[in-house]
């Protein structure tokens, strides 16, 4: 890539950072050129983003329809894997598999609510009563 | 102690290598030859596992690699240690910093507070360099920043023990001894990157990594389609390409910076034939570039016939043919 081609596009960078390209300069030697962003990668993150949007709102029709617990709407807002979330929660992948059963998250305690309410930031107050 | 001085860098743990080895009088260092001698340069297609529900594709080497291979090359000895408790994580850092001593952590990305939202997944090999700490803010440089910031304890508590995986347990590094370095071992740790980049690229058994692994991503996208669905598979390619572009690879699936440390080799080695393969890594990079592009039409929805899959998967396979070229010729190099 030439250092006149490097692309200065909006991006989600804009007001925080410009990002390091390497570069050929003038003389066809490798140097650096601050870039603001390129569009063709934009457009990947926006459709990932779009993506956990539709997968959030997904999470919230199961979870009207009675076949999921509020722990996966929170799971998907807050784009964990059972992986980050049995780090958070210090709770095994298995038994957050069960939690997701809207029955079993009813009978749940609070001490164990309270340990999905820090991993997602809310309360337990919000995460008893989230209403899809 | 001299003053800090922030460096920003394409890649985050070429820039933390750099900055805390100029900092102890290592002045020749520079990002490219870090990853050049930390044999940075990669590619895996990790089968049986997705990533934020997509391929997990890398082009880098393992995290941690590169410091570990560059201090090493340049006999700098390092101190890391990883924590159960993160008081004590925290303690340490505190201890390290009253003597004045800059200190490399790695930290998950999702609670970061500099980083903007849209950049925030549950990454947790990203690395940074605590200088200081003013108040009960502690002085942040981090290298894909174009200046330095700070954080509050609490913060940098959070991301030093982000969880998932790669945890970073609150694990911390710095240079304890740093000798006075001789050309001499500046060409061997040269000789010894290229050396196990070649192998990296060229014969780890299985079609999974090296310049066989592009293959065996290029068979996958031609199923995509059918398998996947138009949307999934636009979204699959589209994860490609954010792992190949996305800031901290310096363009081109860090292929523009593993042809800059050629250049620069060049120079150190005095040998111009290293010349000739920076510009066939150079090519692979632009070929990359124009990869994206091709899947970029894909996942906007403006291309979506099977043949369009195939020109993706075309393309790779020529990039693939372009860098095992590249790394023959360099293998056959006498340096």
């Amino acid at each position: 890539m030439k250092k006149s081609d490097v692309p200065q596009d909006k991006s989600a960078l804009e007001h925080f950072t410009r990002e390091v390209c390497y570069v050929k300069n003038e003389d066809g030697h490798y140097d650096t050129e601050l870039s603001t962003g390129w569009e063709t990668k934009k457009v990947a993150l926006d459709e990932a983003w779009k993506e956990i949007e539709r997968r959030t709102s997904d999470a919230r029709e199961k979870i009207k329809r009675g076949e999921a617990s509020p722990i996966l709407f929170f799971m998907e807002e807050k784009l964990m894997d059972y992986t980050v979330l049995a780090g958070y929660t210090g709770i095994w992948k298995f038994r957050i598999k069960r939690h997701l059963k809207p029955g079993v998250f009813r009978k749940l305690n609070d001490s164990v609510l309270q340990r999905y309410a820090d991993a997602f930031e809310v309360s337990v107050h919000e995460l008893k009563n989230f209403k899809a | 102690m001299s003053e800090f001085i922030h460096h920003q860098t394409a890649h985050c743990e070429n820039g933390v290598t750099v900055s805390l080895l100029k900092h102890h009088g290592v002045d020749f260092i520079s990002e490219p030859l870090a990853f050049g001698m930390g044999s940075g340069l990669f590619y895996i297609h990790i089968p049986f596992m997705t990533v934020n529900n997509g391929p997990a594709i890398s082009f880098r080497t393992m995290p941690g690699a590169i410091f570990k291979r560059t201090c090493k090359a340049l006999d700098v000895k390092v101190e890391r240690k990883k924590f159960k408790d993160s008081k004590d994580a925290m303690a340490f850092l505190d201890a390290k910093l009253a003597q004045g001593i800059q200190v490399g952590c790695q930290v998950g990305v999702f609670h970061l507070p500099y980083f903007p939202k849209e950049y925030r997944f549950h990454f947790n090999a990203h690395n940074l360099i605590v200088f200081g700490k003013e108040g009960d803010r502690y002085l942040v440089s981090d290298p894909v920043m174009e200046v330095t910031t700070s954080i509050s304890a609490e913060e940098l508590e959070k991301v030093r023990f982000a969880k998932g995986a790669l945890a970073p347990r609150g694990h911390l590094y710095y240079p304890v001894e740093v000798h006075k370095i001789t050309t001499e071992q500046i060409q061997n740790g040269i000789r010894k990157g290229i050396k196990r980049n070649c192998r990296d690229m060229l014969n780890i058994p299985g079609s999974v990594a090296g310049v066989k692994g592009i293959v065996h991503t290029s068979k996958k996208i031609r199923g995509w389609r059918e398998k996947l669905g138009p949307r999934q598979a636009g979204l699959y390619l589209g994860q490609i390409v954010r792992m190949q572009e996305e800031i901290g690879t310096g363009g081109g699936g860090f292929r523009f910076l593993y042809a800059a440390f050629l250049e620069e080799a060049a120079a150190i080695m005095q040998n111009d034939e290293l010349l000739r393969v920076s510009e066939k890594m150079t090519k692979a990079g632009d070929l990359w570039r124009d990869s994206a592009l091709q899947m970029s039409g894909i996942y906007k929805g403006r291309l979506t016939e099977q043949k369009d899959f195939e020109a993706c998967a075309d393309l790779l396979v020529e990039i693939s043919a372009v860098e095992k070229d590249a790394f023959k010729d360099l293998s056959k190099i006498k340096l």
